[in-house]
Protein backbone atom coordinates (compact mmCIF):
# COMPACT_ATOMS: atom_id res chain seq x y z
CA UNK A 1 0.00 0.00 0.00
CA UNK A 2 1.55 3.68 -0.78
CA UNK A 3 1.72 6.21 1.67
CA UNK A 4 -1.54 8.87 0.71
CA UNK A 5 -1.78 12.36 2.50
CA UNK A 6 -5.57 12.22 3.06
CA UNK A 7 -5.15 9.49 5.32
CA UNK A 8 -3.74 9.03 8.65
CA UNK A 9 -0.78 6.94 9.24
CA UNK A 10 -0.01 5.40 12.38
CA UNK A 11 2.81 3.30 13.32
CA UNK A 12 3.76 3.08 9.49
CA UNK A 13 0.31 1.68 8.72
CA UNK A 14 -1.77 3.13 6.09
CA UNK A 15 -5.71 2.89 6.18
CA UNK A 16 -7.98 3.00 3.28
CA UNK A 17 -11.12 4.91 3.55
CA UNK A 18 -12.39 1.55 3.45
CA UNK A 19 -10.42 -0.11 6.40
CA UNK A 20 -11.03 3.52 8.43
CA UNK A 21 -14.55 3.17 8.11
CA UNK A 22 -14.50 -0.74 9.63
CA UNK A 23 -12.25 0.63 12.66
CA UNK A 24 -14.66 3.43 13.45
CA UNK A 25 -17.53 0.81 13.27
CA UNK A 26 -15.62 -1.82 15.00
CA UNK A 27 -14.37 0.87 17.84
CA UNK A 28 -17.87 2.34 18.37
CA UNK A 29 -19.16 -1.62 18.97
CA UNK A 30 -21.17 -1.57 22.81
CA UNK A 31 -19.55 1.67 23.58
CA UNK A 32 -20.86 5.63 23.92
CA UNK A 33 -17.62 7.12 24.54
CA UNK A 34 -15.61 7.65 21.50
CA UNK A 35 -13.33 9.84 19.66
CA UNK A 36 -15.50 11.61 16.93
CA UNK A 37 -12.81 13.78 16.04
CA UNK A 38 -11.21 13.29 12.83
CA UNK A 39 -8.14 15.55 13.76
CA UNK A 40 -5.07 13.58 14.46
CA UNK A 41 -2.50 15.47 16.57
CA UNK A 42 0.76 14.68 18.26
CA UNK A 43 0.77 12.81 21.70
CA UNK A 44 1.17 15.97 24.61
CA UNK A 45 -2.40 16.95 22.79
CA UNK A 46 -4.11 14.25 24.72
CA UNK A 47 -2.57 16.17 28.34
CA UNK A 48 -5.77 18.48 28.44
CA UNK A 49 -8.29 15.21 28.63
CA UNK A 50 -5.47 14.09 31.61
CA UNK A 51 -5.89 17.62 33.00
CA UNK A 52 -9.68 17.12 32.97
CA UNK A 53 -9.10 13.43 34.54
CA UNK A 54 -7.60 15.21 37.55
CA UNK A 55 -10.55 17.53 37.85
CA UNK A 56 -12.92 14.85 38.28
CA UNK A 57 -10.51 12.42 40.32
CA UNK A 58 -10.42 15.24 42.74
CA UNK A 59 -14.66 15.75 42.86
CA UNK A 60 -14.63 11.78 42.91
CA UNK A 61 -12.51 11.60 46.29
CA UNK A 62 -13.63 14.86 47.93
CA UNK A 63 -17.44 14.11 46.85
CA UNK A 64 -17.24 10.50 48.57
CA UNK A 65 -18.32 9.47 45.27
CA UNK A 66 -15.59 6.63 44.90
CA UNK A 67 -16.61 5.53 48.71
CA UNK A 68 -17.82 1.55 49.46
CA UNK A 69 -20.67 3.58 52.70
CA UNK A 70 -21.79 6.15 49.98
CA UNK A 71 -22.79 3.36 47.28
CA UNK A 72 -24.38 1.19 49.74
CA UNK A 73 -26.31 4.03 51.50
CA UNK A 74 -27.67 4.59 47.79
CA UNK A 75 -28.93 1.10 47.49
CA UNK A 76 -30.15 1.30 50.90
CA UNK A 77 -32.13 4.29 50.39
CA UNK A 78 -29.93 5.59 53.23
CA UNK A 79 -28.51 9.05 51.99
CA UNK A 80 -29.69 10.94 49.25
CA UNK A 81 -26.38 12.23 48.66
CA UNK A 82 -25.63 9.85 45.90
CA UNK A 83 -28.81 10.89 44.21
CA UNK A 84 -27.58 14.44 44.65
CA UNK A 85 -25.01 14.15 42.75
CA UNK A 86 -26.07 11.78 39.67
CA UNK A 87 -29.32 13.92 39.47
CA UNK A 88 -27.40 17.23 39.14
CA UNK A 89 -24.79 15.92 36.69
CA UNK A 90 -27.15 14.62 34.38
CA UNK A 91 -28.91 17.78 34.21
CA UNK A 92 -25.99 20.24 34.01
CA UNK A 93 -24.70 17.55 31.32
CA UNK A 94 -28.46 17.72 29.64
CA UNK A 95 -28.66 21.56 29.48
CA UNK A 96 -24.96 21.86 27.81
CA UNK A 97 -25.72 19.38 25.28
CA UNK A 98 -29.13 21.47 24.13
CA UNK A 99 -27.02 24.56 24.20
CA UNK A 100 -24.04 22.94 22.19
CA UNK A 101 -26.99 21.55 19.58
CA UNK A 102 -28.67 25.13 19.37
CA UNK A 103 -25.83 27.14 19.05
CA UNK A 104 -24.26 24.58 16.77
CA UNK A 105 -20.88 25.25 19.05
CA UNK A 106 -17.92 24.00 17.65
CA UNK A 107 -14.56 22.23 19.13
CA UNK A 108 -11.33 24.70 19.90
CA UNK A 109 -10.31 23.31 16.71
CA UNK A 110 -13.32 24.92 14.61
CA UNK A 111 -14.79 20.99 14.52
CA UNK A 112 -18.27 20.40 14.41
CA UNK A 113 -19.77 18.32 17.39
CA UNK A 114 -21.16 14.90 16.67
CA UNK A 115 -23.54 13.28 18.38
CA UNK A 116 -25.18 9.32 17.65
CA UNK A 117 -28.03 7.97 18.77
CA UNK A 118 -27.31 4.77 20.29
CA UNK A 119 -29.79 1.64 19.13
CA UNK A 120 -31.50 -0.90 21.62
CA UNK A 121 -30.27 -4.30 22.13
CA UNK A 122 -30.91 -6.45 24.94
CA UNK A 123 -27.25 -6.32 26.62
CA UNK A 124 -28.89 -3.00 27.75
CA UNK A 125 -30.73 -4.93 30.13
CA UNK A 126 -28.81 -8.03 30.88
CA UNK A 127 -25.05 -6.34 30.86
CA UNK A 128 -26.79 -3.62 33.19
CA UNK A 129 -28.31 -5.75 36.05
CA UNK A 130 -24.92 -7.57 35.83
CA UNK A 131 -23.04 -4.67 36.23
CA UNK A 132 -25.35 -3.20 39.30
CA UNK A 133 -24.45 -6.44 40.77
CA UNK A 134 -20.91 -5.80 40.47
CA UNK A 135 -21.14 -2.18 41.37
CA UNK A 136 -23.50 -2.57 44.92
CA UNK A 137 -20.56 -5.50 45.39
CA UNK A 138 -17.39 -3.28 45.12
CA UNK A 139 -19.21 0.11 45.63
CA UNK A 140 -17.38 1.38 42.74
CA UNK A 141 -18.13 1.61 38.85
CA UNK A 142 -15.16 1.87 36.49
CA UNK A 143 -14.22 5.85 37.07
CA UNK A 144 -13.77 5.02 41.22
CA UNK A 145 -11.62 2.69 40.44
CA UNK A 146 -8.80 4.60 38.74
CA UNK A 147 -9.63 7.22 41.61
CA UNK A 148 -9.36 4.76 44.68
CA UNK A 149 -6.39 3.39 43.17
CA UNK A 150 -4.66 7.05 42.98
CA UNK A 151 -5.76 7.73 46.10
CA UNK A 152 -3.68 4.62 47.77
CA UNK A 153 -6.31 1.86 48.27
CA UNK A 154 -3.39 -0.68 45.96
CA UNK A 155 -5.81 -3.18 46.83
CA UNK A 156 -8.33 -1.80 44.49
CA UNK A 157 -6.29 -3.22 41.39
CA UNK A 158 -7.14 -6.39 42.04
CA UNK A 159 -10.85 -5.18 41.38
CA UNK A 160 -9.39 -3.63 38.52
CA UNK A 161 -7.59 -6.24 36.91
CA UNK A 162 -10.60 -8.10 37.42
CA UNK A 163 -12.96 -5.89 35.93
CA UNK A 164 -10.04 -5.86 32.49
CA UNK A 165 -10.79 -9.69 32.73
CA UNK A 166 -14.90 -9.63 32.60
CA UNK A 167 -14.52 -7.72 29.75
CA UNK A 168 -12.01 -9.75 28.03
CA UNK A 169 -13.98 -12.68 28.43
CA UNK A 170 -17.13 -10.31 27.52
CA UNK A 171 -15.41 -10.38 24.50
CA UNK A 172 -14.46 -13.70 23.78
CA UNK A 173 -17.87 -15.03 24.10
CA UNK A 174 -19.50 -11.47 22.95
CA UNK A 175 -20.93 -13.50 19.06
CA UNK A 176 -22.53 -15.97 21.39
CA UNK A 177 -24.62 -13.38 23.92
CA UNK A 178 -28.25 -12.49 23.38
CA UNK A 179 -28.22 -9.13 22.06
CA UNK B 1 -9.12 28.79 51.38
CA UNK B 2 -7.70 25.11 51.63
CA UNK B 3 -9.22 24.15 54.96
CA UNK B 4 -12.89 24.86 53.56
CA UNK B 5 -11.76 22.29 50.37
CA UNK B 6 -10.54 19.94 53.13
CA UNK B 7 -14.16 19.25 53.82
CA UNK B 8 -16.50 16.40 52.28
CA UNK B 9 -17.73 18.59 49.12
CA UNK B 10 -21.37 18.39 48.93
CA UNK B 11 -23.59 16.78 46.11
CA UNK B 12 -24.63 19.88 44.80
CA UNK B 13 -21.06 20.89 44.12
CA UNK B 14 -19.71 17.41 43.10
CA UNK B 15 -22.83 16.99 40.80
CA UNK B 16 -22.45 20.40 38.27
CA UNK B 17 -18.95 19.71 38.41
CA UNK B 18 -19.07 16.28 36.56
CA UNK B 19 -21.89 17.39 34.66
CA UNK B 20 -19.26 19.77 33.28
CA UNK B 21 -17.35 17.53 32.26
CA UNK B 22 -19.89 16.22 29.30
CA UNK B 23 -19.34 19.62 28.03
CA UNK B 24 -15.59 20.08 28.37
CA UNK B 25 -14.59 17.19 26.85
CA UNK B 26 -16.90 17.68 23.44
CA UNK B 27 -15.87 21.17 23.37
CA UNK B 28 -11.93 20.09 23.58
CA UNK B 29 -12.31 17.97 21.27
CA UNK B 30 -15.18 15.77 20.20
CA UNK B 31 -14.92 13.29 22.91
CA UNK B 32 -18.09 11.44 24.37
CA UNK B 33 -17.94 11.48 28.23
CA UNK B 34 -17.08 7.80 29.29
CA UNK B 35 -14.68 5.57 31.44
CA UNK B 36 -15.94 1.77 31.02
CA UNK B 37 -14.64 1.88 27.42
CA UNK B 38 -11.19 2.03 28.68
CA UNK B 39 -11.38 -1.64 30.29
CA UNK B 40 -11.66 -2.56 26.30
CA UNK B 41 -8.47 -0.59 25.07
CA UNK B 42 -6.65 -2.20 27.29
CA UNK B 43 -7.48 -5.57 26.49
CA UNK B 44 -7.02 -4.30 23.07
CA UNK B 45 -3.57 -2.55 23.34
CA UNK B 46 -2.20 -5.67 25.95
CA UNK B 47 -3.88 -9.11 24.52
CA UNK B 48 -6.08 -8.88 21.67
CA UNK B 49 -5.33 -12.46 20.54
CA UNK B 50 -7.60 -13.14 17.69
CA UNK B 51 -10.74 -11.73 19.24
CA UNK B 52 -12.15 -9.52 16.49
CA UNK B 53 -13.92 -7.43 19.35
CA UNK B 54 -10.62 -6.43 20.26
CA UNK B 55 -8.99 -5.79 17.07
CA UNK B 56 -9.36 -2.07 16.34
CA UNK B 57 -6.94 1.07 16.21
CA UNK B 58 -7.11 1.68 19.85
CA UNK B 59 -4.64 4.63 19.85
CA UNK B 60 -7.82 6.30 18.37
CA UNK B 61 -8.88 6.41 21.88
CA UNK B 62 -5.45 7.15 23.52
CA UNK B 63 -7.40 10.34 24.88
CA UNK B 64 -9.45 8.08 27.47
CA UNK B 65 -6.34 6.72 28.33
CA UNK B 66 -4.98 9.58 29.30
CA UNK B 67 -8.47 10.82 31.02
CA UNK B 68 -8.67 7.82 33.71
CA UNK B 69 -4.46 8.50 33.97
CA UNK B 70 -5.64 12.36 35.14
CA UNK B 71 -8.20 10.40 37.43
CA UNK B 72 -5.82 8.27 39.44
CA UNK B 73 -3.72 11.33 39.19
CA UNK B 74 -6.81 13.35 40.93
CA UNK B 75 -7.52 10.80 43.64
CA UNK B 76 -3.58 11.33 44.66
CA UNK B 77 -4.07 14.37 45.01
CA UNK B 78 -7.43 14.87 46.60
CA UNK B 79 -6.47 11.73 49.36
CA UNK B 80 -2.48 13.50 49.81
CA UNK B 81 -3.01 17.16 49.75
CA UNK B 82 -6.89 17.77 50.35
CA UNK B 83 -7.38 15.21 53.13
CA UNK B 84 -10.04 15.42 55.64
CA UNK B 85 -8.84 15.37 58.81
CA UNK B 86 -12.33 13.92 60.26
CA UNK B 87 -13.54 10.71 59.70
CA UNK B 88 -16.13 9.98 57.19
CA UNK B 89 -19.83 10.32 58.28
CA UNK B 90 -21.68 7.15 57.76
CA UNK B 91 -25.28 6.78 58.16
CA UNK B 92 -26.32 5.54 61.58
CA UNK B 93 -28.87 3.23 60.03
CA UNK B 94 -26.05 1.45 57.69
CA UNK B 95 -23.67 1.64 60.84
CA UNK B 96 -25.98 -0.39 62.84
CA UNK B 97 -26.83 -2.89 59.36
CA UNK B 98 -22.84 -3.63 58.61
CA UNK B 99 -22.11 -4.23 63.00
CA UNK B 100 -23.94 -7.56 61.94
CA UNK B 101 -21.51 -8.93 59.85
CA UNK B 102 -18.24 -7.44 61.78
CA UNK B 103 -17.88 -4.59 59.85
CA UNK B 104 -17.03 -1.84 62.36
CA UNK B 105 -14.32 0.31 60.42
CA UNK B 106 -15.91 3.47 59.25
CA UNK B 107 -13.23 5.67 59.45
CA UNK B 108 -12.40 6.42 55.39
CA UNK B 109 -13.72 5.84 52.54
CA UNK B 110 -13.65 1.83 52.21
CA UNK B 111 -13.81 -0.85 55.14
CA UNK B 112 -10.52 -2.55 55.89
CA UNK B 113 -12.58 -5.71 56.94
CA UNK B 114 -13.60 -5.85 52.88
CA UNK B 115 -11.07 -3.99 50.93
CA UNK B 116 -7.00 -5.08 52.49
CA UNK B 117 -4.56 -7.54 51.11
CA UNK B 118 -5.59 -9.63 54.58
CA UNK B 119 -9.28 -9.48 53.54
CA UNK B 120 -8.32 -10.63 49.76
CA UNK B 121 -7.64 -13.97 51.74
CA UNK B 122 -11.08 -14.62 53.39
CA UNK B 123 -13.73 -15.87 50.61
CA UNK B 124 -16.57 -13.16 51.19
CA UNK B 125 -12.98 -10.77 50.59
CA UNK B 126 -12.30 -13.03 47.42
CA UNK B 127 -16.04 -12.72 46.43
CA UNK B 128 -16.28 -9.34 46.63
CA UNK B 129 -13.08 -8.48 44.87
CA UNK B 130 -12.34 -10.65 42.64
CA UNK B 131 -16.16 -11.57 41.79
CA UNK B 132 -17.50 -8.04 41.92
CA UNK B 133 -14.61 -6.36 39.70
CA UNK B 134 -15.11 -9.16 37.19
CA UNK B 135 -19.50 -8.41 36.81
CA UNK B 136 -17.96 -4.45 36.75
CA UNK B 137 -16.27 -5.57 33.66
CA UNK B 138 -18.20 -7.81 31.59
CA UNK B 139 -21.34 -5.89 32.63
CA UNK B 140 -20.60 -2.00 31.29
CA UNK B 141 -19.20 -3.52 27.99
CA UNK B 142 -22.55 -5.94 27.82
CA UNK B 143 -24.32 -2.93 28.45
CA UNK B 144 -22.30 -0.70 26.68
CA UNK B 145 -21.47 1.91 29.09
CA UNK B 146 -20.89 2.48 32.35
CA UNK B 147 -22.43 5.02 34.90
CA UNK B 148 -20.53 8.10 33.04
CA UNK B 149 -21.17 7.10 29.28
CA UNK B 150 -24.92 5.40 29.68
CA UNK B 151 -26.29 7.18 33.06
CA UNK B 152 -24.49 10.82 32.57
CA UNK B 153 -23.54 11.03 28.73
CA UNK B 154 -26.33 8.91 27.34
CA UNK B 155 -28.95 10.46 29.61
CA UNK B 156 -27.53 13.91 28.97
CA UNK B 157 -27.71 13.46 25.04
CA UNK B 158 -31.77 12.27 25.60
CA UNK B 159 -31.05 8.62 24.68
CA UNK B 160 -33.48 6.15 25.80
CA UNK B 161 -31.50 2.89 25.73
CA UNK B 162 -29.37 4.48 28.38
CA UNK B 163 -32.43 5.60 30.48
CA UNK B 164 -32.77 1.52 30.45
CA UNK B 165 -29.47 0.65 31.12
CA UNK B 166 -29.79 3.29 33.75
CA UNK B 167 -32.38 1.76 35.38
CA UNK B 168 -30.78 -1.97 35.19
CA UNK B 169 -27.83 -0.87 37.02
CA UNK B 170 -30.19 0.82 40.04
CA UNK B 171 -32.22 -2.39 39.66
CA UNK B 172 -29.44 -4.76 39.60
CA UNK B 173 -27.51 -2.19 42.54
CA UNK B 174 -30.93 -2.82 44.82
CA UNK B 175 -31.10 -6.78 44.25
CA UNK B 176 -27.11 -7.10 45.09
CA UNK B 177 -27.49 -4.82 48.51
CA UNK B 178 -30.47 -5.48 49.68
CA UNK B 179 -31.11 -8.93 48.94
CA UNK B 180 -27.55 -10.79 47.94
CA UNK B 181 -25.13 -8.89 50.00
CA UNK B 182 -26.03 -10.22 53.40
CA UNK B 183 -25.21 -13.52 52.42
CA UNK B 184 -21.98 -13.05 51.07
CA UNK B 185 -21.13 -10.66 54.18
CA UNK B 186 -22.00 -13.45 56.61
CA UNK B 187 -19.95 -15.86 54.59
Amino acid sequence: MRPNNNHPVRNGITQTTEQRIADDELRSLDTICTNKSTIVGPWWHNIKYLLVGVVFGIVFVKAEVVSWFRIQEMFRLQSFHMYGVIGSAVVVGMISIALIKKFKLRTIRGEQIKFTNKKFNKGQIIGGLIFGFGWAMTGACPGPLFALIGSGALVISIVLLSAIAGTWVYGYFRERLPH
Amino acid sequence: MIDYLKQPWPWYIAGPVIGLIVPALLLLGNKHFGISANLRHICAACFPRNISFFKYDWRKESWNLFFVAGILVGGFLAAYYLSDPNSLQVSPALMADLEHFGIRDHGGLLPAELFSWSALGTLRGLIMLVGGGFLVGFGTRYAGGCTSGHAIMGLSNLQWPSLIATICFMVGGFIMANLILPFILSL
